[in-house]
């Protein structure tokens, strides 16, 4: 039978490990962030044709699928993460530059990244501070994602503006519930790997920035 | 329909079909909700709403 005093220590030293996984996944993520903001704004100085978006988000996915769960325990995975993150930024560039040549672009594209910003630090906080497990979302979320990419696979034989709108509402509704999940699954132990929390976090981040600006782009066109 | 939007098709199928056994492990092996969960989630949901439309309307 534990100890009092074992119990303590092992409770703590679970605190201890869930802070430090916490802590780097946000400075990892944080420097991610920055770096992707990099390539974009290379992918858009150098006026990359739309068939970038296509090949760069299949290399990262590749990249995320077969060569992260490899590496994630080492310092290599530390270079496929920003590979990856590198990948998808310079992915952005073709879209960016087309928001970028609207009226008042630059304004829609600074709206839709402050706006991804506040959403994320608001829910993210929200998680970490309420402690609440969101793991019981995961069946929904999932099943959420799979009837998002049925509808936009769709719509690119249906061409409906309308229903592309209700895609990103649908797709910013499901990346807010996936920072939820993912952030409360780091308090909780369902992931403690910071390599592999950052790609989680990243990608709902990624996601919610290009349905936003779709919304945007959308509503400001009409 | 251009190059671009049959590649972008058959890499959402591939998505699409890459996601369903995950998507199937997790509704089966997701815990339930406890009594308050989904009211908990509905209120930063509904903030996310509000503040998507606030940003609509300042654009």
């Amino acid at each position: 039978m534990p100890t009092p005093i074992a119990t303590v220590r092992t409770a703590s030293s679970a605190v201890v490990s869930t802070n430090k996984l916490i802590r780097n996944t946000y400075l990892l993520l944080s420097m991610t962030l920055l770096f992707s903001a990099l390539t974009a704004t290379l992918s858009v100085a150098l006026r990359m044709p739309p068939m970038t978006y296509l090949v760069s988000t299949v290399v990262a996915l590749l990249l995320a699928w077969f060569v992260l769960p490899r590496t994630a325990n080492s310092a290599a995975g530390l270079g496929v993460v920003f590979a990856f993150t590198g990948l998808m930024g310079f992915a952005l560039g073709p879209m960016l530059n087309m928001y970028l040549a609207l009226p008042h672009g630059p304004q829609l594209v600074a709206t839709a990244l402050g706006g991804t910003g506040v959403i994320f630090l608001g829910l993210s906080g929200y998680a970490l501070t309420t402690r609440r497990d969101f793991s019981f979302m995961g069946g929904f979320l999932f099943v959420g994602m799979l009837v998002v990419l049925g509808a936009s696979l769709l719509n690119i034989f249906l061409q409906i503006p309308a229903m592309s709108l209700a895609t990103s509402a649908v797709v910013v509704l499901l990346m807010s519930g996936f920072i939820l999940f993912d952030t409360s699954r780091m308090v909780h132990g369902g992931v403690d790997n910071y390599i592999v929390a950052t790609v989680q976090l990243y990608m709902n981040i990624f996601n919610l920035f290009v349905s936003l600006l779709q919304i945007l782009g959308i509503t400001r066109d009409e | 329909m251009d190059l671009l939007s049959i590649l972008s098709a058959i890499f959402l199928a591939i998505l699409i079909a890459l996601l369903l056994p995950r998507a199937r492990q997790m509704l089966g092996h997701s815990p339930p909700a406890q009594r308050g969960d989904w009211q908990s989630l509905l209120l930063p949901l509904l903030a996310v709403v509000g503040f998507v439309l606030l940003l609509m309307k300042l654009v």
